[in-house]
């Protein structure tokens, strides 16, 4: 990201710049850094009887131990191993299709785009719910075509596919992403290698991959974020189970908070969260590079 | 013969699309069948058309119909779009038209707050809500927004403001035009569509909330949309029609779509820059 709008500014009065900014500054106080802080704070004290005492590391302890925290965090990322590359390859093949010069393409488009934003309301997770229950849709498609009934919301090994399949049913966002990262991509490119006598699969490794790592490395960032914090379609689908198989870090926050109204242990594994999602985003800067400047 | 090298092409991504629609499609069709009709066929058509079943979705599981809680809905839509597009704006306007100390490190600062996890910071949003008293009111979904909380709208408008040229600004400031008045006479118009998309995408994401509405607010008559299907779906016991929860969630989809439709258009054509999608 690039900060030109640095130079070559014509306000006037040194202040009147941070002024309009002011209220920005203001909210990332309020409601980032200060929550930010408080959790952790919170997280070094214990609930007992209601009344919070300070603990120092202790709650942060206990929670690396409980087994509940580990199958969560288990939980997550494998949710988030399985999603985010499915996802990620949906969307730039279908970004590639329609990037072939399709007729009709804007419909298409505001098909696969549908679902992005109805996906996350709760209207379309109660679909879901519906669509996998026993002699639900989904079983009677595997009925037609002559597989055996899967016991979705009974089978740990199965549940969790209903979310991650609730999900990657969203990927219009991703794909509209890839799009326009495609559509920057210039003609003559592929008019050079065609010259040179290159195939369309060597043009794609060549030109294409290379030229839309920006678009793939944003998108891998936002949906590993997204991922990590999942929390409202197995709480409304599954409620966690069967046996805790599809509780998400995010649904232990919940539950620690609301369920069991351990203030302290809700905040240390929300702090626990946030460095799980800062190490899978230091881990993709790593492996990837980060963004870089176009060619 | 090119075209027809297309032909695959056009076989999947029609095949894809149908695999998109289906369930939207079954939706529909499931908000009329019988229990048993539902479960025993997977082609979305029912064998009749009752619209009786909206009469009695509209009705809800509560005493309130669903027009109480799309105008709840729209109680906290509102002041949120409001908000949300006036301080964007402002703050925008000050990343992309002044100078100020320490300009990059508070940019910087915007970007990073967009990978910020929500869900880390809510519990102690939640308990500095309950120490002020105003858990339980729209305070907590709708305030945040007025302090330009989203980075995301902020980065989209300095892209717009960056196309406009300076030249108009210095003009309209040797016209007499304050700082202010330069904003509102001469940048707002020019960058309309990017303000239609804050709206669009404040607007969507707000129907879609359900995390926040669940902590924040607690009797059933403030319910917005996402709450009150919540509570449906929850008290649908055995021999309960499936049909009224099914017509509610297609009446909860439609605000959303009808949005969408209208800003169709801009939507997708890939306005949306700074990798804000959806």
């Amino acid at each position: 990201m690039k900060t030109k709008t640095c130079n070559n500014p014509v306000g006037t009065g040194k202040y009147t710049g941070l002024l309009l900014i002011s209220p920005f500054i203001a909210g990332f106080l309020l409601f980032t850094a200060y929550p930010f802080f408080a959790s952790l704070v919170l997280g070094m004290t214990e609930t007992a009887g209601g009344e919070l005492r300070f603990a120092g590391t202790d709650t942060f302890k206990t929670m690396l131990r409980d087994s509940g925290f580990r199958k969560a965090v288990g939980v997550t990322v494998k949710y988030t191993l399985i999603l985010v590359p499915l996802k990620l390859a949906v969307s730039l093949f279908a970004a590639l299709l329609l990037n072939m010069g399709i007729r009709g393409i804007g419909v298409y488009r505001t098909v696969f785009y549908i679902p992005s934003i109805l996906g996350s309301s709760l209207a379309a997770v109660i679909m879901w719910q519906y669509l996998f229950t026993s002699d639900g849709l989904a079983d009677q498609l595997l009925g037609l075509a002559g597989l055996p009934h899967i016991s979705w919301y009974g089978d740990g090994r199965y549940a969790l596919w209903m979310i991650i399949l609730l999900r990657l049913w969203e990927f219009g966002s991703a794909m509209i992403l890839f799009l326009n990262a495609l559509r920057d991509i210039p003609a003559e490119y592929y008019e050079a290698v065609k010259v040179d006598g290159c195939g369309s699969i060597r043009a794609f490794f060549t030109i294409t991959l290379p030229l839309l790592r920006n678009a793939i490395f944003l998108n891998l960032i936002l949906q590993t974020i997204a991922a990590m914090q999942e929390f409202s379609a197995p709480y409304m689908i599954t409620g966690g189970g069967p046996m805790k198989s599809t509780e998400t870090v995010g649904m232990l926050i919940y539950n620690e908070m609301f369920r069991f109204g351990d203030i302290s242990m809700a905040n240390a594994v929300s702090w626990g969260l946030f460095m799980l999602i800062a190490s899978a985003v230091i881990i993709l800067f790593r492996l990837t590079g980060g963004m870089k400047e176009e060619m | 013969m090119k075209a027809f090298r297309k032909i695959p092409a056009y076989l999947l991504l029609t095949l894809l699309g149908a695999v998109m629609l289906y369930p939207l499609l079954w939706l529909v069709g499931a908000s009329f069948k019988s229990n048993e009709e539902i479960y025993s066929s997977a082609w979305f058509m029912p064998e009749s058309f009752d619209l009786s079943v909206y009469r009695n979705a509209w009705r809800t599981v509560t005493p309130y119909t669903m027009g109480h809680y799309f105008l709840n809905t729209f109680l906290i839509i509102i002041p949120k779009t409001v908000f949300a597009v006036v301080s964007s704006v402002l703050v925008a306007y000050g990343f992309a038209r002044f100078d100020f100390p320490m300009k990059r490190f508070w940019f910087a600062l915007l970007m990073g707050s967009m990978f910020m996890p929500a869900i880390v910071t809510v519990m102690p949003v939640y308990m500095f809500w309950g120490w002020l008293g105003l858990l339980d009111t729209y305070i907590p979904l709708t305030l945040p927004s007025l302090f330009a909380c989203e980075g995301a709208f902020v980065f989209m408008i300095v892209q717009f403001l960056r196309g406009v040229p300076k030249e108009f600004d210095e003009a309209a400031r040797i016209d007499g035009c304050s700082t202010l008045g330069i904003l509102v006479h001469i940048l707002v118009p020019c960058i309309r569509p990017v303000i239609v998309s804050v709206s669009v995408f404040t607007f969507l994401w707000t129907m879609n909330d359900f995390l926040q509405p669940l902590i924040m607010i607690s009797s059933v008559e403030k319910y917005p949309l996402s709450l009150i299907l919540r509570l449906s779906a929850d008290s649908t016991g055995d021999g309960y029609e499936q049909r009224k929860i099914l017509a509610m969630s297609v009446i909860g989809l439609i605000p959303s779509v009808a949005v969408f439709a209208i800003a169709q258009k801009k939507f997708v054509s890939g306005i949306t820059t700074g990798g804000l999608t959806g």
